[in-house]
């Protein structure tokens, strides 16, 4: 596992030292440490629950760490002169209703020294057509975008992104991607938490994974999902096996029925042989080597497990949680 | 979407704008007519700040208003001048109770708490739309008794009650803000409201005092309302008490709704951004 890279704490954009953070008996953060450089592109990549709102929230100032250190732009995350220099997008924030979307574009430049012109960054989110229309009614995708127009309008030195695709269509999702491109292209430095691995990968040049608060990896986008990319395989064998026939082979979360996954409640167990899960960077590899000791399948399905799913190959997980 | 490229930027070296922080009086001007307009786009309250007040008097009070009371006092006057404490504080209390609770159900908390914007610029804001609003509730009152009722005020006493109106409104800020914080975003209205009237009705202001029951006679000197109302009196001389007792009690109100606020505000911060 790679460990947070320290790229030296002079002129970071955010710093992680040993950070904890404790909802109550939750332990949200069980002590990150990392260093995000400026200009970086990050994707904070993870299930859901993984901490990745807590930390976005302790980067911003809007929770404060239990324990360790969070600076950003080597200040305390909630000072003015670090607020002034950052634009945000927030799952579950929200805008008075009541306002267009330029007069909110213009209210947020307000708080800038040296703000984008409006209509360009109303452009830049693809709101012209609605810029006279109240925020109260813009669809969850449009929404989505009038935020990004708030976070970019201040012509802010970073972004701090929250899950910011969710609620997007494909097309403006697609465009979305690209607008996030060219703001890195012009130097920006841009944090941004996702549970999509196929959008940290199109974007971002550096994934932090976060699972259960505490750093799993932090590396190239390729080289995480040669990692957490992983196949679930599922078939039924007509031959008796039991958890020590897959020793030794490239497999984790291996289930075997008894345990049943959801789904196949309604067929009765036993007539059709036993029901076989599991999870596997290597699927081939696996497969043939239950194929070479002579176990006859049935009903192979091999398809991409989902994230939830791939953290475990991750994490090294043996069951699947539930 | 476009692209930004055709903006090329100078720097983006971390540290290179050290200085960075926009000045604050362009701010505060975006931001307050960024909330006047909120407050203007809600009818619920603008309009029943703006219009309940001049519907009462046109029809309770101008036809009332050359008759006198106590063998001097002008009925106009004494009804106007009731009618426009309960005008002003109704805007301080339902712009920051009804208004403030609605942005916090919209969670506008949670992304103006992680922008630049100072806390103290917000609520500033908030004050000088809600005094806008106020002069202009008063405004209307004012036109309406001159114009349709004949209430003829020398001079000086418009000016002495139209300050009396707004100054001795500061309270009723912090009570608006209590009612926001301490109720839910969706029974603040109602809370308001309740609570408002009946403060107002307990002080003589839609009825006068000697009209109604002992035993709201005898509580009405302890509510806020009964000494906003007895200072605005005071501008046509038919306060039961000096105008310094009127503001010492209004002052006392004002850091104890304050107060009040400031804990269920904290509260709040400490439940959501700990």
């Amino acid at each position: 596992m790679n460990l947070a890279t320290y790229h030296g704490a002079n002129g970071a954009v955010v710093e992680f030292i040993g950070v904890h953070k404790v909802y109550g008996r939750t332990e949200a953060l069980r002590g990150l440490d990392f260093t995000i450089e400026p200009g970086e592109l990050v994707a904070i990549l993870g299930p859901n629950g993984a901490g990745k709102t807590t930390a976005i929230s302790c980067m911003l100032g809007l929770r404060h760490a239990t324990a360790g250190t969070v600076r950003l732009f080597g200040l305390p995350p909630a000072d003015r002169a670090a607020r002034s220099r950052r634009g945000v997008m927030l799952q579950e924030s929200g805008v008075p209703g009541q306002l267009t979307v330029r007069e909110l574009v213009e209210l947020f430049r307000s708080y800038y020294a040296a703000p984008l012109d409006a209509s360009a960054a109303i452009g830049l989110a693809g709101l012209d057509a609605q810029a006279r229309t109240a925020a109260a009614k813009l669809s969850g995708g449009q929404r989505q975008r009038l935020y990004f127009a708030l976070a970019v309008c201040g012509d802010p030195d970073a972004l701090f992104l929250d899950e910011p695709t969710a609620a997007m269509d494909v097309a403006s999702r697609r465009a979305f991607l690209e607008t996030i491109r060219s703001f890195s292209r012009a130097g920006k430095t841009i944090v941004l938490t996702t549970h999509d691995m196929d959008e940290a990968d199109q974007l971002a040049r550096r994934v932090v994974v976060i699972d259960r608060g505490r750093l799993v990896a932090d590396d190239t986008p390729a080289a995480i999902k040669a990692r957490v990319a992983g196949k679930r395989v599922s078939f039924r064998s007509l031959d008796p096996l039991d958890a020590a026939a897959f020793a030794g082979l490239p497999v984790c979360g291996l289930v075997l029925d008894g345990e049943r996954p959801a789904g196949a409640e309604d067929e009765a167990p036993g007539d059709s042989g036993r029901l076989v899960r599991f999870l596997s960077t290597e699927p081939e590899a696996a497969l043939s080597a239950l194929f070479a000791r002579s176990v006859r399948v049935r009903d192979l399905e091999v398809v991409g497990a989902d994230l939830e799913e791939a953290f475990l190959s991750l994490t090294g997980e043996r069951e699947v949680r539930q | 979407m476009s692209t930004i490229a055709k903006r090329p930027r100078a720097s983006v070296q971390v540290g290179a704008r050290a200085a960075g922080t926009p000045a604050l009086l362009p701010m505060l001007w975006a931001q307050t007519r960024a909330q006047a307009r909120v407050f203007w786009r809600t009818p619920a309250v603008s309009m029943t700040g703006l219009l309940m007040p001049l519907m009462m008097l046109v029809f309770f009070v101008l036809p009332h208003a050359r008759e006198t009371w106590q063998g001097s006092i002008s009925v106009g006057a004494y009804m106007l001048a009731a009618m426009g404490a309960y005008a002003v504080s109704s805007v301080m209390v339902f712009n920051f109770g009804v208004t403030v609770a609605m942005e916090r159900g919209q969670k506008v908390d949670l992304l103006m708490r992680a922008m630049p914007l100072p806390g103290w610029v917000y609520l500033a804001a908030r004050v000088i739309g809600a005094l806008v609003f106020g002069a202009l509730a008063m405004g209307l009152l004012f036109a309406a008794a001159l114009g349709l009722g004949g209430i003829a005020l020398a001079p000086p006493v418009w000016v002495s009650l139209a300050w009396r109106l707004l100054a001795g409104a500061l309270p009723f800020i912090g009570f608006g803000f209590a009612i926001a914080y301490l109720a839910g975003p969706s029974a603040a209205p109602a809370v308001a409201n309740l609570t408002y009237i009946g403060l107002a009705f307990a002080s003589g202001m839609f009825v006068r005092l000697d009209q109604m029951p002992d035993f709201l006679r005898s509580i009405a000197p302890l509510l806020p309302t009964y000494h906003y109302a007895q200072l605005a009196w005071g501008a046509i001389g038919a306060a039961n008490e000096s105008t310094l007792v009127s503001v010492a009690w209004l002052a006392g109100y004002t850091v104890a709704l304050f107060a009040l606020a400031a804990w269920a505000y904290r509260r709040e911060t400490l439940r959501k951004f700990a």
